[in-house]
């Protein structure tokens, strides 16, 4: 059997981008600090692969202002979810293939 | 990539879903000891009846005892929650988790809704003299209150509030045992609970 690699996605062989998007998989909505902690990351990192998923329209990006600090929330999209999903199968997969 | 990399990779990520959507910073030991006042209180409560009183309705007609009573219960109320917000501060600075993420906010919320309607509903309960059935409705409604926080933290949680809500149910039945039914509801399943968690998580 040929493996099928149709549903693994790019955008998550970095780890980080993989690791924001098991948080937004698993919760409704997560804030940029909540991520950094919980990650473990510099805000730099977090912020340009943040950037790279917003840009592939995998999460939106909600600004506001909670005690006139800024409060940025995340949340995956359909699309996000769909392709991050995708990318389990093609790892389930990926060992299922090699298990042969 | 290597299969064993994968199989570490879909850990990680399953981990990662629930560190982040979990709050674990509970403390198991805080369960124990929670119990333990309950206990010692449900003990105190049966003395104050057997030395003043023969049975739970003349309590309720006696002012002053009924006076003892609620102040005993709300200071256990009160020990208990100081006790398990303390442990819960300690066991989140050991593990490099905050108390008051997102997670904890979410697990409160959930808890409160059943908790203030059971408040609520104890007081009403009260006040139309209803007393025999306070300590089921307060078992039920705390029994629901922790299934619905589960799902943000331990799953014994949910098992916890499943048996709360079964002895609640008892108490329905047979109100007469409720002081009995408190001891067994929010000591000894406390006791158990907290022994497991501990055992399972933090030993």
């Amino acid at each position: 059997m040929k493996l099928d690699l149709s549903l693994y996605d790019k955008i998550f062989e970095n780890r980080v981008r993989l690791q924001i998007m098991s948080v937004l998989a698993a919760n409704k909505e997560y804030d940029f600090n909540s991520l950094k902690e919980l990650l473990d990351v510099t805000d730099g990192n977090l912020a340009s692969n943040l950037k790279t998923l917003e840009k592939e329209e995998y999460i939106i990006v909600e600004k506001s202002f909670v005690d006139r600090k800024p409060n940025t929330k995340y949340k995956r999209t359909s699309k996000g979810l769909k392709a991050f999903e995708n990318h389990l199968i093609a790892l389930e997969n990926l060992i299922k293939h090699q298990y042969k | 990539m290597e299969q064993k990399d994968l199989f570490r990779e879909l850990g990680q990520i399953r981990a990662l879903m629930e560190k982040s959507s979990k709050f674990v910073s509970i403390s198991g030991l805080s369960g124990v000891l929670i119990g333990c006042y309950a206990l010692i209180g449900t003990g105190v409560g049966s003395y104050i009846i057997s030395s003043t009183t023969t049975s739970m309705d003349q309590v309720v007609g006696n002012m002053s005892v009924l006076f003892l009573f609620i102040v005993l219960a709300i200071s256990i109320l009160v020990l208990s929650l100081l006790t398990g917000w303390l442990m819960a501060r300690k066991k989140a600075k050991k593990n490099n988790q905050p108390i008051w993420n997102i997670t904890s906010k979410s697990l409160l919320f959930a808890v409160s809704i059943p908790l203030v309607t059971g408040g609520v509903l104890a007081l009403m309960l009260t006040a139309q003299g209803h007393y025999h059935m306070i300590a089921a409705m307060l078992l039920i409604f705390y029994g629901l209150a922790l299934t619905a926080g589960s799902i943000y933290t331990f799953t014994e949680v949910k098992w916890l509030g499943i048996f709360e809500i079964c002895l609640g149910l008892v108490a329905v039945y047979s109100p007469n045992q409720g002081l009995l039914l408190w001891g067994l509801g929010f000591g000894v399943l406390h006791v158990v609970y907290g022994f497991i968690v501990y055992k399972k998580y933090e030993s």
